[in-house]
């Protein structure tokens, strides 16, 4: 089947950019790293900084995968601006809904723990076996 | 070849001056612009999936706001070995995605065929892992809000269906039925066939091989499991201790003789009818009774050895109190529910991966992609990679808190 991909149609000219492969390995090796790191971090205490650690650590690691795995890099660039894009509204979405219960409402969570209840489930679960 | 008869087919539909390549729909000009076409439709597609993740991310954020205690002590039930690993094979998988669109560029059928394989087993292992991981906490009561009910005292529940094999099931089955399908296209020896069910019966197979991964790692890990539960059990222990209203264990004691003498004159000396008690407590004005029950039923779980957690009777139980304990069923709870659906919906994406990626199996083995036409494993590898991407973000917000 591969005669239909000579240049006998179209204009010819190829449109694929095949990623190297020392590059994807590359890439690869890269995200083990900073995997390797992420676990390791996390047996030291940073406080509240923890989190945002964390979070830099990942995103670091989401934009190799886009840059690279995704092809962004070479892509057009109104496909980059729909994906980021679409992180902008994740971010306004958490931004706006966390202010808003931080000043609204403290605890939403009803709390009906006055009786553990797995000290009762566990006499009905044995016999039912 | 069957796609060469269907292509000729759709052919003739259409009567075009120029010739068609079988692949090039009619309504594009050049392959080109069906790429483009394609690849935009597919990162709509994926706008759309960030942003119904980013819905559950934001049930993360609140209430990891409200109660950051609840994740600290909560994250310390989840195996962060098993957890790395997972990672480390959704990366890998990554990788032989990207390097499967690179093969079907450059027209490396073969390769194709083997990366896409690569992935799929990958993927497979992703989830025989996470069959151990959910299994494991289903065993030891660690359930969503409503079902949670974890107890330090008897971490394993005795009996209980075996949910591991549950679980297996269906994956046992499907690799019953490759193997049938490759014995049986070996028989009639349709090479087309075989070409296809080979690769996937070692797919079917590597579940298995992570679910073996999977019991290694959380046997290798149980000693440091287990320190995680003692250290979260001392916590939640020194938490209570430190209270403002601070009555230790005698404390509490006493003061439950207390209420059992005074309040509850009435009440017989043997604690068989607890269930009148418990019928007379439930008028919402009786509180004097309702403590009394309260504590009776406390005594009883002392007695029968299966006294758990909360040690807060109705009376210690203030705000205040309230407020250092995770691992209540309604908190911790909550926890587990968001770790269920964060994980469990990103495993239904992995398995729908699979399913379009064993299309894209069987159509390289067809020999489909060329040059010109890899468009589908081209977004098929995006969406792969969204799914990675969505997890190089729970993985640290769920296992890796302190």
């Amino acid at each position: 089947m591969s005669d239909h991909s000579t240049d006998s149609h179209g204009d010819g000219h190829d449109f694929a950019h095949p990623m190297p492969v020392p590059m994807l390995l590359a890439v690869f090796g890269a995200l083990t790293v900073l995997t390797i790191i992420t676990v390791g971090q996390a047996s030291f205490d940073f406080g509240s900084y923890d989190v945002l650690i964390v979070m830099f650590i990942a995103t670091i690691k989401a934009t190799l995968v886009g840059a690279f795995f995704m092809h962004l890099a070479h892509d057009k660039p109104f496909n980059i601006f729909i994906f980021v894009s679409s992180f902008v509204f994740v971010g306004l979405f958490i931004i706006f809904t966390l202010s808003d219960s931080q000043m609204t409402s403290k605890d939403f969570i009803p709390v009906d723990d006055a009786v553990p209840i797995s000290a009762p489930a566990e006499p009905s679960s044995v016999p039912a076996v | 070849m069957a796609g060469e008869e269907t292509n000729s087919g759709g052919d003739h539909d259409h009567d075009h001056d120029h010739d068609h390549p079988p692949f090039l729909a009619h309504h594009f000009d050049t392959p080109e612009q069906q790429f483009d076409s394609g690849k935009l439709g597919i990162w709509l597609f994926l706008v759309t999936e960030i942003l119904f993740f980013g819905g559950m991310f934001c049930a993360y954020a609140i209430f990891r706001m409200l109660r950051p205690e609840v994740f600290e002590g909560c994250s310390q039930f989840l195996n962060t070995k098993l957890g790395a690993i997972n990672t480390g094979v959704l990366l890998f998988s990554s990788l032989t995605m990207a390097w499967a669109v690179r093969c079907s560029q450059t027209e490396e059928h073969k390769k194709l065929t083997g990366m896409l394989a690569a992935t799929l087993s990958c993927a497979m292992i992703f989830l025989g892992v996470k069959a151990i991981e959910y299994s494991h906490k289903w065993h030891m009561g660690l359930l969503p809000a409503g079902l949670f009910s974890y107890d330090p005292n008897h971490p394993h529940h005795e009996g209980g269906p075996n949910y591991l094999l549950w679980i297996c099931m269906p994956f046992i089955l499907i690799a019953i039925g490759t193997i049938l399908w490759l014995v049986i296209s070996l028989i009639r020896g349709n090479k087309f066939h075989i070409a296809c069910a080979k690769p996937l019966t070692v797919v079917a197979l590597s579940f298995f091989a992570g679910v073996g991964l999977g019991t290694y790692l959380e046997s290798g890990g149980s000693e440091s499991h287990a320190v995680a539960g003692a250290h979260a059990d001392g916590d939640h222990a020194s938490g209570e201790h430190a209270g403002d209203d601070a009555h230790d264990h005698d404390g509490d004691h006493a003061d439950h003789d207390h209420a059992h003498s005074s309040a509850a004159q009435l009440a017989m000396e043997d604690s068989g009818d607890l269930d009148v008690l418990e019928h007379l407590a439930s008028d919402a004005t009786n509180t004097g009774l309702k403590d009394d029950v309260a504590a009776r039923v406390r005594q009883s779980e002392e007695a029968s050895g299966s006294f758990a957690y909360n040690t807060s009777d109705d009376a210690a139980n203030t705000i205040n109190d309230v407020e250092r304990e995770f691992l209540t069923p309604s908190r911790a709870g909550v926890f587990f529910s968001i770790y269920y659906c964060m994980t469990g919906v990103h495993a239904i994406h992995i398995l729908a991966g699979i399913a379009v990626l064993v299309w894209l199996l069987i159509r390289s083995v067809r020999q489909d992609f060329n040059r010109q036409y890899f468009g589908p494993v081209d977004y098929v590898g995006l969406y792969w990679h969204l799914v990675d991407l969505i997890w190089i973000y729970l993985f640290p917000l769920l296992y890796l808190i302190r």
